[in-house]
C-alpha cells in the first residue's frame, strides 16, 4: 500500500506541475478524488489489507495533501490570471477633453441668491413684487406726496393707465407690511426702470434689494449692527461701516451707509475717490408715515430698512465692468456663470 | 455748493482746530463733503511793491523795464502788462517765492534780467482776470506780504447739493456755520445787520401780490446814490473761490448775501422799475431773461412786473431791460420767498436753473427775507459811504409756515436710538441747532426754528435725527436686536422658480439670460415677427421700445439669432414679467410673470427640440408639482408660432403655457438650416395649481410582471393622457404603470406603438395566463379608441 500511494503521489506532483489550466486542474482533481479516481479505488482495495487502520490513515493523509495542493494550484493559477489580466488592460485617459455641455446661470440669480442665503439664515422672509406699481405704492405710500422734488429725482416710465414700472424696489413696502403686519422681516429683490440714457454704467433696468425688519424696539444701534453683520457676510469678511446722514423721505433718520474701500481696504485709492470710502446702500429708520400708510402701530413698532444695489455687487463681485452685459442676451459673456 | 473756511470763521471761531478733519466730520454729522480744495498754497514770497520807474524794452514793443521799489530797495523787472503806470502799487512774486505753483527765479526776458514778477490777479489765483496788473490800494506799506492783505489762503469744500436736498437752511455759509458751532460745541455768532426800523417814515416801495398762493413774501427797498462799481478785494476772492464771478458791487452784492444766507436777492435798477406787482398772467408771452435769452411764459409761471410790465421771472431769473447795467446807481432790492413748487416747475419747463431757483425749490424760510436785506444794507453803507436809503422797507407777508412744538421723553430717544445720550448733550445739540428746548426730568418741549419747519423738521423722528447725527453715528455702541423667533414664511412662486432655474440650468443645459420689459420693435422685425400690441409706455425713449411685452418668446427668439454662432447647440430661458391686456375690475395691467425658454440647434431635428421642451414642461411639472401636465393643439396666437404644431400645456385642465416651433418666415429670419422649438410658461398659473403630496404604497414582496402590446396607431393623433386614464380604468389596480415603449414607423408609412403594462399584486406572484383577460380587455377599450391591436 505505502509504495502505491508513493507513486500515486509522485504521478500527481508531475501531473500537477505541468496543468496551466483551471479545466486541467478539474480533470485532475476528476482523476484522483472522483468516484472512480485513485484514491476511491485505494479505498477499495483497503479490503485486502491487513492493517486496516494505519492503511486508511494513510490514504486519508494522501487525500488530504492532493486536496490542498489542488487548491493551492488553482488558487495560484486565478492569481495569475487576474494578473496577467491587469497587465493587459487598456489604459485610460481622464485628461482626454471633450466638449462638456453645461447650463448656466444668469449673474443677477447668483448674485441673488447668494444674499437671499445670508438672510434667510437670519430669519428673513423673501418676497416677490410686480414690475409694474402704481403712484401710491411707488410714491405716496412712501411718504413722497404729489409734487415732492424726490419724484423729479427719478424718472419714471409711466404706462398708459396710469401706472408706472417701479423706481425702487421700496415700491414693495406697503404691500408687504399690509400682507404680514409687524412683527416683521422681509427682504424683496426685484427689476427696477428708470428712464435714463445708459452708458457702460448705467442703465435703465436694473436689480435691487430691498430690506425691512420691524418690531418692538428696533433701533438706530441696531440697524448699524445688522447692517455690519450681513455686509460682512456678503463680502466674506469683516466689514467697517460707517453712517452719514442721507435724506431719503420714506425714512428718519435716513443715511447712506459707505463701507471701508474693498480695493484699498481704506487708505484711498482711485476706485474710492482716495477717500477710503465706499458708498453701498442707502437705510434709515422707516418713516412714522410709511409705517402707517402700512398699517403698523406707530408707537408700538418701529423697524429700519435698507436698499442694496443688487446689479452694482454683481459688477463689483464678478468683476463685470459694462452694466449693459447684463441685459445683453450675449453667450459668450453670461455662459460663463456656471452654477450655484 | 463751495464753502470757504474763512467765511465760515466769520460766525464761529474755529482757531486752534484741524480744519480738514472738522470739513470730514461734517460729512458724518450733516452732509457729504465731496471735495477739499486748499486755497494759496501755491503763493509765496508776494509783497507789496511799488513801480519806481518804466523804461520801454529795447527789443520788444509789448514789454517794459521796470525798476520796482520792494521796500527794501529797488530791483529791476521785466513786465508785460498794458496797465503797467508809474507809481502804482502792485503785487510783486519775488525770487524764491512761487505763484501759480511756479517757483520764481532770477530770468532773461528777452535779454534783461527780471528780479520777480508783478503779478495779476489770475496769477495770483483770486480770481480769473489776466488783463493785466492787480493793483493794490495806496496805503498798503511797501514790503508787506499780501497774504497779510488779503484773504487768499483758505480752504473751500465742495458739498453734494443732492445731499442738501432737505436743508434749505444749508444753502448759505451762515445755516452751515451753525453746523459747525453745534458740531464743536462753539458760538454762533450773528451776521452783523444794518436796522431798517429807523426808515419806517420814509414812503413805502408800492408792492402788490396778486397770486399771494405762490408768494409768500415779498419785502422791498430802495436805495440811491450808489457810486462803487468794483467789490472789495476779499468779497471778490470768496466770490470766486465758491464758484461765483464777479461782476460789478451790486450785483456781487446780491450773489454774496445769497452765498452767505442762502436768500436769493435781485436788484433791479430803480431807474426802470419803481413799483412791483407779484403776479400770473392769462397768456403765454415771450420774455427776455437777463442772460439775453428770449423764454417762453406760460399761464403757470410766476412773474414779476412792475405796472404791469414783466421784469423777472419770480425766483428764477431777473428781465434784461431791468438790469444793473454799470451806471446804475439807484436800486431796488427784492428779499422775497416764493412758493418752491412753482418755481421748479418754472424751472423745469424753461430748462434754466439758477442759483436763486435752487434755493427756492427747497422751501426757503420766509423770516430770511429781512435778515438778508439789513445784510445787504450793512455791507453797501460799509462800502459805499454815499449810499442812502429812500423808502421804508415794504414787508408784504402773506403766508407764516405754521409754528412746530414737539413734545417727547428720554425714553423715546432711547428706544430709537438703542444708546444712552445724556440729556445734556440732547439739550446741547437742540439748542446749538436754534431749537427752543424746554427739558425736566426726562421730559422735553421742543420748538423748532423757522429755519427748519419749511418741511425739514414736522415730527419727532426728525428730532432723533439731529441729536443722533450731532452725537456722531460712529460713536454709537452697536447691538443686535432680541426678538422672538419665529418661523420664516417662504413664497412659493418664488421657490418654484428658483426650483425652475436649477432644473432648466443643471438638467438641460439652458443659459439663464434677462432682457428688457419692452418690446424691441426694431428686432422683432427684423425676425418677421409682427410685434403684439402690448400695454403702451407713454413716455418710452424711442417708439421700438413703447410696448411692453406680451410674450417672453420674441426677444429670446433674437438673443437665439445674435448667439447662432456661440455653439451648434444651446438653449436659452429667462423668467421675466409681461403684461397681457388690462384687468377687467380695476383697469390695471394684467402683469404675468413667464418662463420664456428657446432651444436652437444645427445638428438635431426640429422634432427632437420639440419633445426636449415637452419633457422639460413635463420634467418641472413632475418635479415642483408631482403632476403631469397635457398638450393640446391650439391656435396660434401672436402669429410666430407655428401653425401646425403649436400645442397649449395644461395642468389640471387650465392651460399655463404653450409650446411650439417657429413658423417658417421667423425660421428663416433666424437661421434656415437650423431647428428652433419654444416654450412659454405663465408661473404664476403653474403656481396656482396645487401641489400634489408625496403619495407612498407599501412595495409589493412579489415581482411585477411586464407585457408588450403593439398597436396599429397614426401617432400624431394619439392623445397619450387620455389613452392612459381609459387604459387604467380598464385594467383596475393590478396596473402599476404603463408607458410608450416604443414607436415604430413601417417604410409604407404605417405606424405602430408597443405599450408596456406593467402589473403586480400585493398577494401573490402573478402569471402571463391569469393576466389575459385584462389584457384583452384593455386591446378591446383601445380598439374602441382606434388603434387596432398588430396580431
Amino acid at each position: 500500500m505505502k509504495e502505491r500511494i508513493e507513486a500515486l503521489s509522485a504521478s500527481f506532483a508531475e501531473a500537477l506541475g505541468a496543468a496551466s489550466c483551471e479545466s486541467e486542474l478539474e480533470a485532475l482533481r476528476i482523476a484522483y478524488l472522483g468516484k472512480k479516481g485513485h484514491i476511491a479505488a485505494l479505498m477499495q482495495s483497503l479490503r485486502d489489507v491487513a492493517d486496516k487502520k494505519a492503511a486508511g490513515q494513510m490514504i486519508n493523509g494522501f487525500k488530504c495533501e492532493v486536496e490542498s495542493k489542488l487548491l493551492e494550484a488553482g488558487e495560484a493559477l486565478r492569481r495569475a490570471a487576474i494578473e496577467a489580466s491587469i497587465r493587459s488592460a487598456k489604459k485610460y485617459n481622464p485628461s482626454l477633453n471633450k466638449k462638456r455641455e453645461l447650463g448656466s446661470y444668469h449673474p443677477i440669480t447668483l448674485a441673488t441668491r447668494d444674499v437671499e442665503e445670508i438672510f434667510k439664515t437670519m430669519g428673513f422672509t423673501i418676497e416677490d413684487y410686480a414690475e409694474v406699481v402704481d403712484d401710491y405704492e411707488c410714491f405716496e405710500a412712501l411718504n413722497i406726496p404729489k409734487h415732492h422734488p424726490a419724484r423729479d429725482m427719478q424718472d419714471t416710465y409711466y404706462l398708459e393707465n396710469g401706472q408706472l414700472l417701479k423706481t425702487q424696489t421700496s415700491a414693495a413696502q406697503n404691500a408687504i407690511m399690509k400682507k404680514y403686519g409687524a412683527p416683521l422681516r422681509a427682504i424683496f429683490p426685484g427689476r427696477c426702470f428708470r428712464n435714463e440714457s445708459t452708458d457702460a454704467c448705467h442703465e435703465n433696468t436694473f436689480f435691487q434689494m430691498e430690506g425691512m425688519m420691524i418690531d418692538e424696539n428696533i433701533s438706530i444701534s441696531n440697524l448699524i449692527y445688522f447692517m455690519k453683520t450681513m455686509l460682512s457676510e456678503v463680502f466674506k469678511r469683516d466689514i467697517k461701516v460707517r453712517l452719514r446722514p442721507g435724506f431719503f423721505p420714506f425714512v428718519e433718520p435716513g443715511f447712506e451707509l459707505d463701507i471701508n474701500c474693498l480695493i484699498c481696504g481704506g487708505e484711498g485709492c482711485p476706485s474710492c475717490k482716495n477717500s477710503g470710502w465706499l458708498e453701498l446702500c442707502p437705510c434709515g429708520m422707516i418713516h412714522p408715515n410709511v409705517l402707517r400708510e402700512g398699517g403698523i402701530d406707530t408707537e408700538k413698532y418701529t423697524g429700519f430698512a435698507f436698499g442694496l444695489g443688487l446689479t452694482r455687487l454683481a459688477m463689483m463681485k464678478y468683476g463685470i465692468k459694462d452694466i449693459r452685459d447684463f441685459n445683453s442676451g450675449d453667450l459668450k459673456a453670461l455662459s460663463q456663470f456656471k452654477s450655484n | 455748493m463751495f464753502l470757504s473756511m474763512n467765511w465760515i470763521g466769520d460766525f464761529v471761531d474755529l482757531s486752534g482746530l484741524d480744519k480738514k478733519a472738522l470739513i470730514k466730520n461734517f460729512t458724518l454729522s450733516t452732509a457729504e463733503v465731496e471735495d477739499i480744495i486748499v486755497k494759496g498754497e501755491d503763493v509765496s514770497g508776494v509783497i507789496v511793491a511799488k513801480i519806481a520807474s518804466i523804461e520801454d524794452h529795447p527789443n520788444s514793443k509789448k514789454l517794459h523795464l521796470l525798476k520796482v521799489d520792494t521796500g527794501a530797495g529797488l530791483i529791476d523787472v521785466v513786465c508785460g502788462a498794458p496797465n503797467v503806470r508809474l507809481g502804482m502799487k502792485v503785487a510783486l512774486a519775488t525770487v524764491g517765492g512761487s505763484v501759480s505753483g511756479m517757483k520764481i527765479a532770477v530770468a532773461k526776458v528777452a535779454g534783461y534780467d527780471s528780479y520777480g514778477m508783478c503779478c495779476s490777479e489770475a496769477e495770483l489765483g483770486i480770481s480769473d482776470d489776466h488783463s493785466g496788473l492787480m493793483e493794490i490800494f495806496e496805503d498798503a506799506p511797501l514790503g508787506t506780504d499780501i497774504k497779510e492783505l488779503y484773504e487768499i489762503d483758505d480752504i473751500i469744500f465742495e458739498v453734494d447739493n443732492k445731499s442738501l436736498t432737505n436743508r434749505p437752511d444749508l444753502w448759505g455759509h451762515y445755516g452751515i456755520a451753525r453746523e459747525f458751532a453745534t458740531i464743536t460745541g462753539r458760538e454762533l455768532k450773528a451776521p452783523t445787520t444794518h436796522d431798517v426800523t429807523p426808515y419806517s417814515s420814509l414812503p413805502a416801495v408800492e408792492v402788490s401780490i396778486k397770486d399771494p398762493s405762490l408768494c409768500y413774501r415779498y419785502s422791498a427797498i430802495k436805495v440811491e446814490n450808489v457810486t462803487r462799481k468794483v467789490s472789495p478785494v476779499n468779497m471778490r476772492i470768496r466770490l470766486y473761490y465758491c464758484g461765483s464771478r464777479a461782476i460789478n458791487f451790486l450785483a456781487d452784492l446780491t450773489n454774496y448775501v445769497m452765498l452767505e444766507l442762502g436768500q436769493p436777492m435781485h436788484a433791479f435798477d430803480n431807474a426802470r422799475v419803481d413799483k412791483i406787482e407779484v403776479q400770473t398772467f392769462d397768456k403765454p408771452f415771450k420774455f427776455t431773461t437777463l442772460d439775453g435769452v428770449e423764454r417762453n411764459i406760460d399761464e403757470t409761471m410766476l412773474m414779476i412786473t412792475s405796472e404791469s410790465e414783466p421784469v423777472a421771472i419770480a425766483g428764477v431769473m431777473g428781465g434784461d431791460a431791468s438790469k444793473i447795467e454799470d451806471t446804475t446807481t439807484s436800486l431796488l432790492l427784492e428779499s422775497a420767498t416764493f412758493n418752491g413748487v412753482s418755481v421748479r416747475k418754472t424751472t423745469t419747463k424753461l430748462g434754466l436753473r439758477t442759483d436763486a431757483s435752487m434755493r427756492y425749490e427747497k422751501m426757503l424760510d420766509p423770516e430770511l427775507c429781512r435778515l438778508a436785506t439789513e445784510r445787504v444794507l450793512k455791507l453797501i453803507t460799509e462800502c459805499d459811504g454815499g449810499a442812502r436809503v429812500i423808502s421804508s422797507f415794504t414787508d408784504s407777508f402773506v403766508y407764516h409756515y405754521p409754528e412746530i412744538d414737539l413734545s417727547f421723553d428720554k425714553a423715546y430717544v432711547d428706544r430709537y436710538t438703542g444708546i444712552d445720550i445724556p440729556e445734556e448733550a440732547i439739550v446741547k445739540t437742540l439748542t446749538g441747532l436754534g431749537f427752543g428746548v424746554k427739558a425736566e426730568g426726562g421730559n422735553f418741549e421742543v420748538s423748532v426754528p423757522s429755519w427748519r419747519r419749511t418741511k425739514d423738521v414736522t415730527i419727532k423722528a426728525d428730532i432723533i435725527e439731529e441729536i443722533s447725527r450731532i452725537y456722531g453715528y460712529d460713536n454709537f455702541d452697536i447691538s443686535t436686536s432680541v426678538s422672538p423667533l419665529r418661523p420664516v414664511r417662504t413664497e412659493t412662486l418664488k421657490s418654484y422658480e428658483d426650483r425652475m432655474k436649477d432644473i432648466l440650468v443643471e438638467n438641460y443645459k439652458l443659459h439663464e439670460v434677462h432682457s428688457y420689459i419692452w418690446s424691441d420693435v426694431k428686432k422683432d422685425k427684423e425676425l418677421g415677427i409682427e410685434t403684439p400690441a402690448g400695454v403702451k409706455i407713454i413716455n418710452a425713449e424711442t417708439p421700438d421700445h413703447q410696448f411692453i411685452r406680451i410674450s417672453m418668446i420674441p426677444t429670446l427668439l433674437s438673443f437665439v439669432k445674435e448667439n447662432r454662432a456661440y455653439a451648434d447647440n444651446f438653449g436659452i430661458f429667462e423668467i421675466g414679467h409681461t403684461v397681457d391686456g388690462f384687468k377687467k375690475e380695476n383697469g390695471y395691467c394684467n402683469e404675468r410673470k413667464k418662463l420664456g425658454a428657446v432651444l436652437f440647434s444645427k445638428t438635431r431635428s426640429e422634432e427632437e427640440l420639440f419633445d426636449t421642451l415637452a419633457d422639460l414642461a413635463k420634467e418641472i411639472s413632475a418635479n415642483i408639482l408631482h403632476k403631469e401636465p397635457t398638450f393640446r393643439e391650439a391656435d396660434v396666437r401672436f402669429g410666430f408660432e407655428h401653425p401646425a404644431n403649436c400645442f397649449s400645456v395644461l395642468l389640471d385642465g387650465e392651460c399655463v403655457g404653450f409650446l411650439s416651433v417657429p413658423h417658417p418666415t421667423v425660421l428663416a429670419s433666424i437661421d434656415k438650416k437650423s431647428a428652433v422649438a419654444f416654450l412659454e410658461i405663465d408661473t404664476e398659473a403653474f403656481a396656482k395649481t396645487d401641489k400634489l403630496p408625496m403619495s407612498y404604497a407599501v412595495p409589493s414582496k412579489f415581482p411585477e410582471i411586464e407585457i408588450d402590446l403593439t398597436f396599429n396607431a397614426d401617432i400624431s393623433a394619439i392623445r397619450f393622457d387620455e389613452l392612459k386614464a381609459a387604459i387604467k380604468a380598464t385594467a383596475g389596480e393590478l396596473l402599476s404603470s404603463v408607458w410608450v415603449h416604443d414607436v415604430y414607423e413601417a417604410e409604407d408609412g404605417s405606424c405602430s406603438v408597443t405599450f408596456r403594462f406593467a402589473f403586480v399584486s400585493p398577494e401573490r406572484t402573478l402569471t402571463k395566463q391569469e393576466l389575459s383577460p385584462l389584457t384583452e380587455a384593455i386591446a378591446a377599450k383601445l380598439a374602441e379608441l382606434g388603434l387596432n391591436m398588430k396580431i
